[in-house]
């Protein structure tokens, strides 16, 4: 299983902060194409929007990073701190 | 309240209020070759992109968020001789005026503390998982947008 995790706008417009899927994919990538397919605002927050951030097991990472069973991946907006 | 459980000594995010003079305090403890000390505060305007704000909320990624500090914190006393340093962050609902953050930095002269409490501020800026979220005195909830600003002040620390 793969622990993701929603941050901020992400969160509120998919409608949850967290779930587990099984672990099916090569890259973050791979994970994005299958979240996609849900549809709607799914299809629009993690394909089509440019802001788009992604941390693999708490570090900055890009569609290019391998993730395997046990990682946790967060997705969420450019940060804004301080 | 404080959520420290990574147990990173030199880094705190929390709800509560913070205050510089006991906290410049435990910093020094046991330093007696510190000859500068640097503190920033950064505090919640009650204007923002020519909006009052009358509640700043803010968000952040319990785990990832005291590494990716904590990971700033050192790169600085990579580049600086330091001899400490502290960032205090908090979370939650804020109000105008209130503190947001601390960074505190000591060193043997007063250079190294000014550049590395820079350094820090313009790093945490961009790679700290923080989020704001506003509240106007109409209701209207927006969260805030990164600034473009924020990350070209983070280039001139490139090396």
């Amino acid at each position: 299983m793969i622990q993701i995790l929603y941050f901020a706008n992400f969160r509120e417009l998919l409608g949850q902060s967290e779930e587990k899927i099984p672990s099916t994919h090569a890259t973050v990538s791979d994970l994005l194409v299958e979240l996609a397919a849900r549809g709607g605002d799914w299809k629009r927050a993690l394909t089509e929007n440019t802001q788009l951030q992604i941390a693999v097991n708490h570090n900055i990472a890009s569609r290019e990073t391998p993730i395997k069973a046990g990682d946790e991946i967060a997705f969420f907006p450019p940060v804004t701190g301080g | 309240m404080a959520s420290n459980h990574t147990a990173l000594p030199f880094i705190k995010v929390q709800q509560q209020d913070f205050d510089l003079t006991s906290e410049m305090t435990k910093l020094r403890q046991g330093h007696k070759n510190i000859g500068a000390v640097v503190s920033f505060i950064g505090t919640v305007r009650d204007m923002n992109e020519g909006d009052e704000v009358s509640v700043l909320e803010l968000e952040h990624y319990p785990g990832m968020t005291e590494k990716a500090l904590e990971k700033i914190r050192l790169e600085a006393h990579q580049r600086w001789e330091l001899e400490a340093s502290l960032i205090i962050h908090r979370i939650g609902k804020l109000y105008p005026a209130d503190q947001i953050v601390l960074v505190a930095v000591a060193s043997q002269h007063r250079e190294n503390a000014f550049y590395a409490a820079h350094f820090i501020m313009d790093y945490l800026k961009t790679n700290a998982p923080f989020w704001k979220k506003e509240t106007l005195p109409n209701g209207d909830i927006r969260w805030v947008d990164s600034r473009v600003s924020d990350q070209e002040a983070k280039k001139r620390w490139a090396v």
